[in-house]
Formats: structure tokens, sequence, C-alpha cells
């Protein structure tokens, strides 16, 4: 009855207002979408200024452009696997075997959302770097010769620090969907002496389904574009599509060369980003 | 409770230590170690020293500082700005446009920040529109990549409003303005310092589209710390990054206390 009293007065001033939203949009499309035009242009133009796509197919081609795909594709598909594992054991502990303190340390795993990314990476040299800690105490325990572990210079050093960056993007949707997992249908199970193992398969995860596959789908598009990691491990074999686009620009200043590379990594992501908001949109539903 | 034996949970809790310990634990306990190390040959430092504290309030380091608190402070308040301009504007529209603004909005998050500087570079190394070589570029690189984290903070929160509050000041008869100055925007406000507070964390770490733009001598900690890695220089690195990560913390500490002393009056 109130509602309809005052609907009425919002829905006649709706014309005037309708245009408030043209200065912020303008602004984006100036400093986002007008760039991003730019790129999509030049990666499909010759120097004179004509349509041509022979460029685009010749990178398409080259070995350093496919070497640099498959390894994007190969990191980001280990590491979004790794981050649904580690997230969802995570989860599972921290939901449903709580012990004191576990609010706590959730949210300490939230802030690591806001670090940066490449903190990690330069974490790991110091401590699985060929001098890094653990090499220095196997070496000096064995008395061996040469460093023992050496993945952190090859896409396992990448994977593993991508896993600890993003796995609490998996973990966040995670706990707000076991939150609502009724305890009382758990208890009942366990009582009637269901091993915890088939109640995390029969009751748990039908429900965790959406937030994994919202989680999952955020970490691959995150992976995909993900630049500090890569940057800091430095590795010569470890080239990734943002990384070849900052070298192919700065490095050789190859702008065309790194026109076409980044419209392919803003289509792939542009993809992931939809399968994103798609899963997110199901879970919110 | 899922598991009800006392050795079950032991081991359970003994996996996620591990899990905590090796993953987040660890590499936050080694920067701050090696950011104290004087010397590091085995498999802990040789001794302790805070030299590298010291350097980087004197020096270069302090510049980077600056230009990192500058940039993000200016970046996240356009930002907010425009942020909160968007959310607000876009309730007034019909639910389609509303719907396809809201994901236009929304793309900055989702391409790889290299590519946005490059794309910076592309557009606007040329005159009428030079940007290239100069600090705006910078602001404006910080500012497209969190302008997404904002609206969509900000949006959030305007979805969670109720919209109670401003129905009563319409039907009392406040005009728009005064509605959106004395009843909306203060209801917003836990949301708008929330926002805030998570673009300026961002922006200080953010790395792969400033290191395609930044002019020389400005230089943000970021950039700053890669360079010195990348010589050789890990322990003034290290040093380096705990600043970074101590400004991001009393950051988004300091602010969930304003929104949380917010939502208790």
């Amino acid at each position: 009855m109130a509602d309809a009293a005052v609907l009425p007065a919002p829905a006649a001033k709706r014309v005037p207002g309708r245009f408030w939203i043209v200065p912020p949009a303008a602004l984006l499309a100036l400093l986002f979408f007008y760039p991003l035009v730019l790129i999509v242009q030049q990666a499909f133009m010759d120097d004179s200024g004509m349509a041509n796509v022979g460029e685009f197919v010749r990178v398409l081609h080259a070995r350093f452009f496919l070497n640099a795909l498959i390894n994007t594709i190969t990191i980001s598909v280990t590491a979004t696997a790794g981050c649904l594992i580690v997230g969802l054991v995570l989860g599972l502990i921290l939901a449903f075997v709580p012990f004191p303190g576990s609010g706590v340390i959730a949210r300490l795993i939230d802030t690591f959302i806001a670090l940066p990314t490449f903190l990690v990476t330069l974490a790991f040299t110091f401590l699985y770097g060929s001098a890094g800690m653990l090499n220095a105490g196997l070496t000096e325990a064995f008395s061996l010769q040469a460093p023992p572990v050496n993945f952190l210079y090859s896409t396992w050093g990448v994977v593993l620090a991508e896993v600890t960056v993003y796995s609490p993007f998996v973990l966040r949707p995670l706990l707000a969907a076991f939150s609502l997992v009724d305890r009382g249908q758990i208890e009942a199970a366990s009582v009637l002496g269901a091993r915890p193992f088939r109640i995390v398969r029969q009751v748990i995860l039908p429900a965790a389904v959406p937030a994994l596959i919202a989680g999952g789908s955020l970490c691959l598009l995150l992976t995909v574009n993900e630049f500090g990691i890569v940057l800091f491990i430095g590795a010569k074999g470890v080239i990734t599509l943002p990384l070849l686009i900052y070298s192919k620009a700065i490095q050789e200043s190859a702008y065309q060369v790194a026109c076409i590379i980044a419209v392919i990594n803003i289509a792939l992501s542009l993809g992931l980003f939809g399968l994103y908001r798609f899963a997110a949109g199901r879970l919110g539903a | 409770m899922l598991v009800w034996s006392r050795p079950g949970r032991i081991v359970i809790w003994l996996v996620f230590t591990l899990l905590f310990g090796v993953l987040f634990l660890a590499p936050l306990a080694v920067i701050l170690l090696s950011s104290l190390a004087d010397q590091w040959n085995g498999v802990l430092p040789s001794g302790l020293t805070t030299e590298h504290y010291s350097d980087v309030v004197q020096g270069a380091a302090w510049k980077a500082v600056k230009a990192s608190l500058v940039t993000g402070f200016l970046a996240s308040a356009v930002a907010l700005v425009s942020g909160t301009w968007a959310a607000l504007a876009l309730r007034i529209q019909d639910a389609t446009l509303a719907r396809v603004l809201g994901v236009l909005f929304f793309i900055p998050s989702a391409v790889p920040s290299v590519s946005v500087g490059l794309g910076l570079l592309v557009a606007f190394s040329h005159p009428p529109l030079l940007l290239n070589g100069t600090i705006a570029i910078v602001m404006v690189a910080h500012f497209v990549l969190i302008s997404a984290f904002t609206f969509g903070n900000v949006s959030a929160g305007l979805a969670r409003l109720s919209p109670d509050f401003e129905q009563v000041a319409s039907s009392l008869g406040a005009r728009p303005a005064y509605r959106l100055r004395h009843v909306t925007l203060p209801l917003l406000a836990p949301y708008l310092v929330a926002a805030f507070g998570l673009s300026f964390a961002l922006s200080m770490g953010e790395l792969g589209a400033t290191v395609m733009v930044y002019p020389p001598g400005w230089v943000t900690l970021p950039v700053s710390i890669f360079s010195l890695t990348d010589r050789g220089d890990v322990f003034a690195g290290a040093a380096l990054t705990m600043v970074l990560v101590a400004v991001t913390l009393i950051l988004l500490l300091g602010l969930e206390r304003v929104t949380g002393r917010q939502a208790r009056s």
C-alpha cells in the first residue's frame, strides 16, 4: 500500500536522470575502451595503415607465441586444479572441523587477496631457491654437491606460487556455501553411522559445486592474466602471454606484435570472464 | 563437527597446519626474516640487522613509497567518485541497459593489466592526448584497473541498502539531491570506505600495467622491488616488500575499524 503511494514519483523523474550515467561511462570509454579498440586496430594493420592479417597469421604460427600460449594454458589449468584442491581441503576443515582460532585464520587467509602476488615468488626464492633455506638445509644435512631442489625456476614454481595466491579466491565462496549446509543433517548422518568421507561426498560436496565452479573459473581468469609471479621468477623457459606482451613492447619495441598477442590474450580472458559471470550468476540464483 | 574421534581430529588439524604453514605462513615469515637478514648463506641468516629498513627511509626507496602512496590515493579517490557515480546512475536506468552497462564497468578487472598498459601506450603517445612519459599515465592505468572493484563494491552496498529510507525521504518531499546527500550517501558510507581501502591496497601492489607505462622518476613500490631483486639486492627488496605489506595491512585494518564503528553506531 505504502509502495503504491510512493512508486509513481520516482518513475516520473526517470527521464532526466538517465543522462547521469554519461560522465562515468564516457571516462571509462576514453581511458579503457578506446585504447582497447586501438590495440585491435594495430593488430590488423600494416605500417601504411591498410588492413592486413598477414602479420597476425605469422605471429599465430610463430614458435615463441605457441610456446607462450601452451605455457599459459598449462599453468592456468594446473594452478586452478591446485587452488580447488587446497581451497576445498582448507574450507572443509575450517567449516566442519573447526578449532580454536579458526575464524581468525580464515580472515588471515582472506587478507592474502589484497597482498601483491609477487610477494609469494620473492618468498619462494628464499625458501626453495638454489641458495634458499630448503636447499641449504638439505645440502648441509646430506653433504651434497649441488642443490637438490630446483623446481622453482620451472612451470611448477609458477604453479605453486599461483596456488598460494589464488586459493583464497576458492576458499571465500566455498566458506559462504558451507555456512548454509544444515549442520543437523551432518550430525544425523554421522549418528546413523555414515563415515566422514561419505558425508563429504553425499551431503557437503553437492552443496559446494556452484561455489567450486565460480571460484575455479575466477582462478582460471586470474591465472591466465597473472604477470608479477612469472616476471619475478624470471625463468627463461617460463614465458606466458602477459610476459610476452611486456617483453615484445618494452624490451623489443615491437608494438604490433605486442598488440597481436594482447588481442589473443584479451579474447581468452574475456571468454573466461563470461564463464565466471555465468557461474557466479548461477551461484547467486 | 564432521569428525568425532579425537585422534581423527588431531590428524586433520595437523594436515591443516602443514598446508597453512607451507602455503601462507612460511612466505610471510621468510620475507620478514630476510628483510632483517645481515647475510644469508646457510639455513638461517648469520646475523640480524635493521640496516635495510634505515636504507628505505633515506634514498630512492623512500621516493618509491611516496610515489605509490600518491598514486594509490589519487587513483582510488577518482575511482571512488566515478564508481559511486556509475553505481548510483545505473539504478535509474531500465533493467536491460543497467545490466549491459554493469558488465561493461566490470570488464577492466577481466583484462590482463599488461594489456591495459599497452593500450594506454598506444592511445596516448601522440598529441593532443600525450600522456606517455608523464606521471598522469600511471594514475590513469591504476584508475582503470581498480575502477571495476570500486564500482562492484559500491553496487553491492547499494543492493543491500534497504529502499525504505529513501522512499520515506522522498515521500516527505526531499528533493533528489538532498536525498542523495543526507540519506543515500551516509547509508552507503561503510561500503565507500571499504571500496576505497580495497582499491588503495590493489593500487599499492599493481605491477603489470605500471611496468609498461611508468616514466623515469615515478617508480612505484612494486616496480622498485622488482628492479632491486632483479639486480640481486634481495634483502633490500624484502625490506621494501615488508613496507608494502605493512602499508596495505594498516590501510585494510584501519578502514575496517572505521567501517565497524559506523556499522555499530
